[in-house]
Protein backbone atom coordinates (compact mmCIF):
# COMPACT_ATOMS: atom_id res chain seq x y z
CA UNK A 1 0.00 0.00 0.00
CA UNK A 2 1.35 3.59 -1.14
CA UNK A 3 0.85 5.76 1.90
CA UNK A 4 2.72 8.95 2.33
CA UNK A 5 1.49 10.00 4.98
CA UNK A 6 3.46 10.98 7.83
CA UNK A 7 2.95 11.76 12.04
CA UNK A 8 4.94 13.86 12.74
CA UNK A 9 6.73 17.33 11.31
CA UNK A 10 10.00 15.80 12.82
CA UNK A 11 9.37 12.35 10.33
CA UNK A 12 8.57 14.93 7.71
CA UNK A 13 11.76 16.71 7.80
CA UNK A 14 14.33 13.55 8.13
CA UNK A 15 17.19 13.55 6.19
CA UNK A 16 17.03 17.04 4.98
CA UNK A 17 21.09 17.23 4.30
CA UNK A 18 23.31 20.31 5.01
CA UNK A 19 23.80 22.57 1.96
CA UNK A 20 20.42 21.75 0.42
CA UNK A 21 18.22 24.30 -2.10
CA UNK A 22 15.45 24.36 -0.35
CA UNK A 23 12.15 25.55 -1.89
CA UNK A 24 9.16 27.29 0.09
CA UNK A 25 6.20 28.18 -0.90
CA UNK A 26 3.38 30.81 0.26
CA UNK A 27 2.88 34.75 -0.89
CA UNK A 28 2.96 36.56 2.23
CA UNK A 29 1.69 34.60 4.99
CA UNK A 30 -0.78 32.69 2.80
CA UNK A 31 0.39 29.46 1.43
CA UNK A 32 2.87 29.67 3.75
CA UNK A 33 3.94 25.89 5.70
CA UNK A 34 4.79 27.64 8.85
CA UNK A 35 5.12 24.05 10.61
CA UNK A 36 7.40 22.81 8.20
CA UNK A 37 9.50 25.90 8.27
CA UNK A 38 9.59 25.20 12.34
CA UNK A 39 10.29 22.02 12.32
CA UNK A 40 12.69 22.58 9.51
CA UNK A 41 14.45 24.96 12.25
CA UNK A 42 14.13 22.09 14.82
CA UNK A 43 15.68 19.44 12.32
CA UNK A 44 19.11 21.63 12.26
CA UNK A 45 19.84 21.57 8.66
CA UNK A 46 22.48 24.24 7.86
CA UNK A 47 24.14 25.85 4.46
CA UNK A 48 20.79 25.98 3.00
CA UNK A 49 19.75 28.11 -0.08
CA UNK A 50 16.18 29.14 0.35
CA UNK A 51 13.82 30.26 -2.33
CA UNK A 52 10.81 32.34 -1.59
CA UNK A 53 9.56 34.95 -3.04
CA UNK A 54 9.52 36.97 0.27
CA UNK A 55 12.87 36.84 2.61
CA UNK A 56 10.92 36.16 5.85
CA UNK A 57 9.17 38.99 8.65
CA UNK A 58 9.51 39.53 12.42
CA UNK A 59 11.83 37.15 14.04
CA UNK A 60 10.01 34.01 13.68
CA UNK A 61 9.70 31.44 10.47
CA UNK A 62 12.46 31.86 7.87
CA UNK A 63 13.39 34.76 9.12
CA UNK A 64 14.34 33.00 12.40
CA UNK A 65 16.16 30.48 10.12
CA UNK A 66 17.97 33.31 8.48
CA UNK A 67 18.63 34.53 11.96
CA UNK A 68 19.87 31.54 13.21
CA UNK A 69 22.86 30.96 10.51
CA UNK A 70 21.36 28.65 8.59
CA UNK A 71 21.13 29.99 4.99
CA UNK A 72 23.81 30.86 2.97
CA UNK A 73 21.70 32.48 0.18
CA UNK A 74 18.37 33.20 -0.42
CA UNK A 75 16.74 33.44 -4.11
CA UNK A 76 13.27 35.87 -3.71
CA UNK A 77 11.58 38.67 -5.89
CA UNK A 78 10.36 40.66 -2.90
CA UNK A 79 12.73 40.71 -0.21
CA UNK A 80 12.34 44.18 1.03
CA UNK A 81 8.87 44.02 2.50
CA UNK A 82 7.11 45.51 6.03
CA UNK A 83 8.80 43.85 9.26
CA UNK A 84 11.76 41.97 6.94
CA UNK A 85 14.16 42.92 9.67
CA UNK A 86 16.24 40.18 9.91
CA UNK A 87 17.02 40.03 6.23
CA UNK A 88 18.31 43.68 6.29
CA UNK A 89 20.29 43.14 8.92
CA UNK A 90 22.23 40.29 7.80
CA UNK A 91 22.09 41.57 3.93
CA UNK A 92 23.44 45.12 5.07
CA UNK A 93 26.33 43.35 7.00
CA UNK A 94 27.02 41.00 4.23
CA UNK A 95 26.12 37.94 5.86
CA UNK A 96 23.44 36.34 3.19
CA UNK A 97 23.66 36.14 -0.44
CA UNK A 98 21.16 37.35 -2.39
CA UNK A 99 19.76 36.37 -5.80
CA UNK A 100 16.94 38.65 -6.99
CA UNK A 101 14.81 37.21 -9.52
CA UNK A 102 11.39 38.49 -10.99
CA UNK A 103 8.88 36.90 -9.81
CA UNK A 104 7.84 35.19 -12.92
CA UNK A 105 11.12 34.54 -14.04
CA UNK A 106 11.26 32.70 -10.19
CA UNK A 107 7.82 30.76 -10.99
CA UNK A 108 8.99 29.57 -14.52
CA UNK A 109 12.63 28.36 -13.54
CA UNK A 110 11.30 25.97 -10.74
CA UNK A 111 8.36 25.09 -13.68
CA UNK A 112 10.87 24.58 -16.19
CA UNK A 113 12.81 22.36 -13.78
CA UNK A 114 9.60 20.18 -13.05
CA UNK A 115 9.20 19.66 -16.44
CA UNK A 116 12.82 18.64 -17.08
CA UNK A 117 13.26 21.92 -19.63
CA UNK A 118 17.25 23.16 -18.42
CA UNK A 119 16.54 26.42 -19.47
CA UNK A 120 14.42 29.46 -21.41
CA UNK A 121 14.18 32.57 -22.75
CA UNK A 122 11.93 35.18 -21.51
CA UNK A 123 11.71 38.79 -22.45
CA UNK A 124 11.48 40.00 -19.07
CA UNK A 125 14.52 41.91 -17.55
CA UNK A 126 16.12 42.54 -21.19
CA UNK A 127 18.07 45.82 -20.90
CA UNK A 128 18.06 45.86 -16.97
CA UNK A 129 20.40 45.10 -14.59
CA UNK A 130 19.10 41.88 -13.55
CA UNK A 131 19.85 40.47 -17.23
CA UNK A 132 23.95 41.22 -16.95
CA UNK A 133 25.97 38.35 -17.77
CA UNK A 134 23.28 36.56 -19.16
CA UNK A 135 23.36 34.85 -22.38
CA UNK A 136 21.07 36.89 -24.77
CA UNK A 137 19.30 35.99 -28.15
CA UNK A 138 16.88 37.69 -30.36
CA UNK A 139 13.87 35.80 -31.45
CA UNK A 140 11.79 37.36 -34.55
CA UNK A 141 13.29 40.89 -33.94
CA UNK A 142 12.52 40.99 -30.07
CA UNK A 143 14.77 40.38 -27.60
CA UNK A 144 14.95 37.56 -24.93
CA UNK A 145 17.35 36.54 -21.43
CA UNK A 146 18.42 32.86 -21.15
CA UNK A 147 17.36 32.00 -17.57
CA UNK A 148 18.34 28.53 -16.20
CA UNK A 149 15.85 26.25 -14.50
CA UNK A 150 15.64 26.01 -10.58
CA UNK A 151 15.75 22.59 -9.45
CA UNK A 152 15.78 22.06 -5.60
CA UNK A 153 16.87 19.06 -3.22
CA UNK A 154 13.66 19.68 -0.77
CA UNK A 155 10.45 21.79 -1.42
CA UNK A 156 8.13 22.87 1.42
CA UNK A 157 4.70 23.83 0.65
CA UNK A 158 1.00 23.92 2.34
CA UNK A 159 -2.06 22.75 0.70
CA UNK A 160 -5.50 22.11 1.90
CA UNK A 161 -6.61 18.15 1.57
CA UNK A 162 -4.23 15.27 0.83
CA UNK A 163 -4.55 11.96 0.25
CA UNK A 164 -2.28 8.74 1.20
CA UNK A 165 -0.95 9.12 -2.50
CA UNK A 166 0.24 12.34 -2.18
CA UNK A 167 -2.67 14.07 -4.50
CA UNK A 168 -3.63 17.69 -3.32
CA UNK A 169 -6.13 20.48 -3.17
CA UNK A 170 -5.50 24.50 -1.94
CA UNK A 171 -7.33 27.12 -0.98
CA UNK A 172 -8.07 30.29 -2.91
CA UNK A 173 -4.54 32.40 -3.05
CA UNK A 174 -2.98 29.87 -1.04
CA UNK A 175 -2.40 28.11 -4.01
CA UNK A 176 0.69 30.37 -5.39
CA UNK A 177 3.80 29.29 -6.00
CA UNK A 178 3.26 25.64 -4.11
CA UNK A 179 1.88 23.45 -7.21
CA UNK A 180 5.17 24.60 -9.33
CA UNK A 181 7.95 24.28 -6.11
CA UNK A 182 6.02 20.55 -5.60
CA UNK A 183 7.17 19.73 -9.84
CA UNK A 184 10.57 21.26 -8.77
CA UNK A 185 12.31 19.56 -5.87
CA UNK A 186 13.54 15.64 -5.12
CA UNK A 187 11.93 16.02 -2.00
CA UNK A 188 8.62 17.41 -1.73
CA UNK A 189 6.92 17.71 1.90
CA UNK A 190 3.87 18.90 2.00
CA UNK A 191 1.81 20.34 4.91
CA UNK A 192 -1.86 20.21 4.84
CA UNK A 193 -5.04 21.35 6.67
CA UNK A 194 -6.98 17.79 6.04
CA UNK A 195 -5.87 14.00 5.58
CA UNK A 196 -8.65 12.76 3.17
CA UNK A 197 -9.29 9.18 2.43
CA UNK A 198 -8.22 8.18 -1.18
CA UNK A 199 -10.38 8.93 -3.81
CA UNK A 200 -12.38 11.06 -1.85
CA UNK A 201 -11.08 14.40 -3.92
CA UNK A 202 -12.53 14.60 -7.20
CA UNK A 203 -10.00 13.85 -10.08
CA UNK A 204 -10.55 16.94 -11.81
CA UNK A 205 -10.20 18.87 -8.41
CA UNK A 206 -6.51 17.08 -8.07
CA UNK A 207 -4.46 20.87 -8.16
CA UNK A 208 -1.04 19.18 -7.46
CA UNK A 209 -1.09 14.90 -8.37
CA UNK A 210 0.75 12.89 -5.64
CA UNK A 211 3.17 11.83 -8.40
CA UNK A 212 5.02 15.45 -7.42
CA UNK A 213 4.78 14.48 -3.47
CA UNK A 214 6.79 12.91 -1.18
CA UNK A 215 5.29 12.97 2.01
CA UNK A 216 2.53 15.04 3.64
CA UNK A 217 1.52 15.62 7.77
CA UNK A 218 -1.59 17.13 9.03
CA UNK A 219 -1.20 20.46 9.98
CA UNK A 220 -4.18 22.45 11.99
CA UNK A 221 -3.60 25.78 10.84
CA UNK A 222 -6.38 26.64 13.35
CA UNK A 223 -9.00 29.55 13.86
CA UNK A 224 -9.09 32.13 11.63
CA UNK A 225 -7.66 29.80 8.93
CA UNK A 226 -10.80 27.33 8.34
CA UNK B 1 -6.76 73.66 -8.77
CA UNK B 2 -3.06 73.34 -8.46
CA UNK B 3 -3.20 69.13 -9.14
CA UNK B 4 -5.11 66.27 -9.39
CA UNK B 5 -5.91 64.39 -6.57
CA UNK B 6 -4.52 60.58 -5.82
CA UNK B 7 -8.06 59.80 -6.69
CA UNK B 8 -8.51 62.21 -9.37
CA UNK B 9 -5.74 60.25 -11.03
CA UNK B 10 -7.39 56.83 -10.28
CA UNK B 11 -10.68 58.10 -11.94
CA UNK B 12 -9.11 59.51 -15.13
CA UNK B 13 -7.15 55.86 -15.67
CA UNK B 14 -10.58 54.03 -14.59
CA UNK B 15 -12.63 56.05 -17.04
CA UNK B 16 -9.84 54.91 -20.07
CA UNK B 17 -10.45 51.66 -19.10
CA UNK B 18 -13.12 49.59 -21.69
CA UNK B 19 -15.30 46.49 -20.54
CA UNK B 20 -13.51 43.28 -21.73
CA UNK B 21 -9.98 44.03 -20.60
CA UNK B 22 -7.81 41.84 -18.50
CA UNK B 23 -6.36 44.17 -16.07
CA UNK B 24 -3.41 44.23 -13.46
CA UNK B 25 -2.93 46.53 -10.97
CA UNK B 26 0.70 47.63 -9.17
CA UNK B 27 0.68 48.04 -5.85
CA UNK B 28 0.38 51.25 -3.88
CA UNK B 29 -1.73 53.95 -6.35
CA UNK B 30 -2.49 51.92 -9.35
CA UNK B 31 -4.65 50.02 -6.41
CA UNK B 32 -7.39 52.44 -6.36
CA UNK B 33 -8.17 52.57 -10.05
CA UNK B 34 -10.61 49.51 -9.11
CA UNK B 35 -12.87 51.27 -7.10
CA UNK B 36 -13.36 53.85 -9.80
CA UNK B 37 -14.47 51.03 -12.06
CA UNK B 38 -18.47 50.73 -11.68
CA UNK B 39 -19.20 47.02 -11.62
CA UNK B 40 -21.78 47.34 -14.49
CA UNK B 41 -18.62 47.53 -16.63
CA UNK B 42 -16.95 44.08 -16.59
CA UNK B 43 -13.47 44.76 -16.16
CA UNK B 44 -11.61 41.49 -14.96
CA UNK B 45 -9.22 42.14 -12.60
CA UNK B 46 -5.69 39.80 -12.41
CA UNK B 47 -3.35 39.66 -9.34
CA UNK B 48 -0.06 37.98 -9.81
CA UNK B 49 -0.71 35.45 -7.24
CA UNK B 50 -2.87 33.86 -9.02
CA UNK B 51 -6.50 35.80 -8.49
CA UNK B 52 -8.56 36.29 -11.78
CA UNK B 53 -11.78 38.27 -11.74
CA UNK B 54 -11.24 40.20 -8.22
CA UNK B 55 -14.33 42.08 -6.87
CA UNK B 56 -14.43 44.96 -4.27
CA UNK B 57 -12.93 45.35 -1.22
CA UNK B 58 -14.86 42.76 1.17
CA UNK B 59 -17.05 43.83 3.69
CA UNK B 60 -16.22 43.93 7.76
CA UNK B 61 -16.93 40.45 9.10
CA UNK B 62 -16.48 38.85 5.66
CA UNK B 63 -13.06 38.95 4.60
CA UNK B 64 -11.11 35.41 4.34
CA UNK B 65 -7.31 35.30 4.63
CA UNK B 66 -7.14 32.57 2.00
CA UNK B 67 -8.08 35.07 -0.63
CA UNK B 68 -5.63 38.09 -0.54
CA UNK B 69 -4.00 40.36 -3.71
CA UNK B 70 -0.43 41.36 -4.81
CA UNK B 71 0.01 43.68 -2.17
CA UNK B 72 -1.46 40.97 0.43
CA UNK B 73 -4.81 42.69 0.93
CA UNK B 74 -7.80 40.52 1.65
CA UNK B 75 -10.05 40.82 -1.48
CA UNK B 76 -13.27 39.29 -3.09
CA UNK B 77 -13.75 37.08 -6.35
CA UNK B 78 -16.46 38.47 -8.47
CA UNK B 79 -18.89 35.41 -9.59
CA UNK B 80 -16.73 34.26 -12.95
CA UNK B 81 -13.71 34.65 -11.01
CA UNK B 82 -10.55 31.80 -10.57
CA UNK B 83 -7.50 31.40 -9.21
CA UNK B 84 -4.59 29.30 -10.77
CA UNK B 85 -0.72 28.88 -9.40
CA UNK B 86 2.46 31.20 -9.96
CA UNK B 87 3.55 29.85 -13.16
CA UNK B 88 0.39 29.77 -14.83
CA UNK B 89 -0.60 33.28 -13.36
CA UNK B 90 2.55 34.79 -15.09
CA UNK B 91 2.11 33.42 -18.31
CA UNK B 92 -1.13 35.54 -18.37
CA UNK B 93 0.99 38.01 -17.87
CA UNK B 94 4.46 36.89 -19.75
CA UNK B 95 2.30 35.71 -22.59
CA UNK B 96 0.73 38.73 -23.55
CA UNK B 97 -2.72 37.95 -22.08
CA UNK B 98 -3.14 40.81 -19.96
CA UNK B 99 -4.39 43.73 -21.86
CA UNK B 100 -3.28 46.40 -19.31
CA UNK B 101 -0.85 46.76 -16.89
CA UNK B 102 -0.78 49.80 -14.48
CA UNK B 103 2.26 50.67 -12.41
CA UNK B 104 3.72 53.14 -9.84
CA UNK B 105 7.00 54.61 -11.15
CA UNK B 106 10.59 56.68 -10.22
CA UNK B 107 11.11 57.79 -13.50
CA UNK B 108 9.00 57.67 -17.22
CA UNK B 109 11.51 58.71 -20.18
CA UNK B 110 10.30 59.35 -23.89
CA UNK B 111 11.08 56.42 -25.14
CA UNK B 112 9.02 54.72 -22.89
CA UNK B 113 11.12 53.42 -20.55
CA UNK B 114 10.30 52.74 -17.55
CA UNK B 115 12.24 53.05 -13.58
CA UNK B 116 10.13 51.49 -10.73
CA UNK B 117 12.01 49.19 -8.48
CA UNK B 118 15.66 50.43 -7.57
CA UNK B 119 16.86 53.43 -7.03
CA UNK B 120 21.03 52.92 -7.33
CA UNK B 121 22.89 50.02 -8.56
CA UNK B 122 23.74 49.33 -5.08
CA UNK B 123 20.31 50.09 -3.47
CA UNK B 124 19.93 47.83 -0.31
CA UNK B 125 18.12 45.09 -0.56
CA UNK B 126 16.17 45.93 -3.92
CA UNK B 127 12.96 44.42 -4.83
CA UNK B 128 11.72 43.48 -7.94
CA UNK B 129 8.59 41.46 -7.59
CA UNK B 130 6.77 41.42 -10.82
CA UNK B 131 7.14 44.12 -12.08
CA UNK B 132 9.61 43.63 -15.10
CA UNK B 133 7.56 40.52 -16.06
CA UNK B 134 4.59 43.04 -16.20
CA UNK B 135 6.77 45.69 -17.97
CA UNK B 136 7.85 43.24 -20.70
CA UNK B 137 4.70 41.22 -21.00
CA UNK B 138 1.20 43.23 -20.73
CA UNK B 139 -0.05 44.39 -23.74
CA UNK B 140 -0.25 47.53 -22.23
CA UNK B 141 1.76 49.73 -19.43
CA UNK B 142 0.64 52.41 -17.82
CA UNK B 143 1.99 54.63 -14.85
CA UNK B 144 0.28 56.09 -12.03
CA UNK B 145 2.62 58.66 -10.35
CA UNK B 146 3.52 62.16 -9.02
CA UNK B 147 4.59 64.60 -11.63
CA UNK B 148 7.56 65.77 -9.72
CA UNK B 149 9.22 64.03 -6.62
CA UNK B 150 9.13 65.42 -3.24
CA UNK B 151 12.06 67.70 -3.33
CA UNK B 152 11.22 69.02 -6.91
CA UNK B 153 12.93 66.73 -9.64
CA UNK B 154 11.03 65.76 -11.97
CA UNK B 155 9.67 62.32 -13.24
CA UNK B 156 8.70 62.93 -16.37
CA UNK B 157 12.48 62.20 -18.12
CA UNK B 158 14.14 62.20 -21.19
CA UNK B 159 16.34 59.36 -20.53
CA UNK B 160 16.10 57.24 -16.91
CA UNK B 161 18.34 57.80 -14.47
CA UNK B 162 17.19 55.22 -12.25
CA UNK B 163 17.77 51.05 -12.89
CA UNK B 164 15.59 50.30 -15.52
CA UNK B 165 11.86 48.33 -15.17
CA UNK B 166 11.50 47.54 -18.91
CA UNK B 167 12.89 49.06 -22.05
CA UNK B 168 10.22 51.47 -24.15
CA UNK B 169 6.78 49.55 -22.66
CA UNK B 170 4.97 52.77 -21.21
CA UNK B 171 2.43 54.20 -23.44
CA UNK B 172 0.84 56.72 -21.08
CA UNK B 173 1.43 58.16 -18.07
CA UNK B 174 -1.09 60.05 -14.91
CA UNK B 175 0.31 62.14 -13.02
CA UNK B 176 -0.58 64.83 -10.29
CA UNK B 177 -0.65 67.53 -13.18
CA UNK B 178 -1.42 65.77 -16.39
CA UNK B 179 -1.89 62.78 -18.75
CA UNK B 180 0.68 62.22 -21.29
CA UNK B 181 0.65 59.56 -24.18
CA UNK B 182 4.20 58.47 -24.75
CA UNK B 183 4.36 58.06 -28.89
CA UNK B 184 6.57 55.95 -30.52
CA UNK B 185 9.41 58.46 -32.14
CA UNK B 186 8.04 61.35 -30.74
CA UNK B 187 8.40 61.49 -26.91
CA UNK B 188 5.59 63.43 -24.18
CA UNK B 189 2.23 64.26 -26.02
CA UNK B 190 -0.08 65.94 -23.18
CA UNK B 191 -3.83 64.47 -23.35
CA UNK B 192 -5.00 66.27 -20.49
CA UNK B 193 -3.55 69.20 -17.57
CA UNK B 194 -4.69 70.22 -14.19
CA UNK B 195 -6.95 73.47 -14.69
CA UNK B 196 -5.03 76.39 -14.71
CA UNK B 197 -2.08 75.53 -15.46
CA UNK B 198 -0.80 76.51 -18.96
CA UNK B 199 1.85 73.96 -21.50
CA UNK B 200 4.42 76.06 -20.40
CA UNK B 201 4.24 75.59 -16.73
CA UNK B 202 3.64 72.01 -17.09
CA UNK B 203 6.94 72.00 -19.14
CA UNK B 204 9.08 73.94 -16.59
CA UNK B 205 8.08 71.09 -14.20
CA UNK B 206 9.23 68.49 -16.55
CA UNK B 207 12.32 66.66 -17.51
CA UNK B 208 12.00 66.18 -20.96
CA UNK B 209 9.85 68.05 -24.26
CA UNK B 210 5.59 67.98 -24.07
CA UNK B 211 4.30 68.62 -27.20
CA UNK B 212 1.15 69.94 -27.63
CA UNK B 213 -2.24 67.25 -28.71
CA UNK B 214 -2.51 67.97 -32.55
Amino acid sequence: MINKIVNTLAEALSGVKDGSTVLIGGFGSVGQPDALIEALIEQGAKGLTCVANNAGTGRVGLARLMELGRVEKIICSFPRSAGSVVFEELYRDGKIELEIVPQGTMAERMRAAGAGIPAFYTATSHGTLLAKGKEEREFDGRHYVMERALKADVALIEAWEGDRWGNLTYNLSGRNFNPVMAMAADLTIAQVQHIVELGAIDPEKVATPGIFVNRLVRVDRGEGWV
Amino acid sequence: MTSFSRTDMAAKAAADIPEGWVVNLGIGMPTLIANEVPLEREVIFQSENGVLGMGPAPEKGKENPWLINAGKQMVTLRPGGSICHHADSFAMIRGGHIDLCVLGGFEVAENGDLANWATSENDNAPAVGGAMDLGAGAKRLWVVMDHMTKDGRPKIVERCGYPLTSLGSVSRVYTSLAVLDVVHGLGFVVRDIVPGMSLEELQSKSGAKLHARS
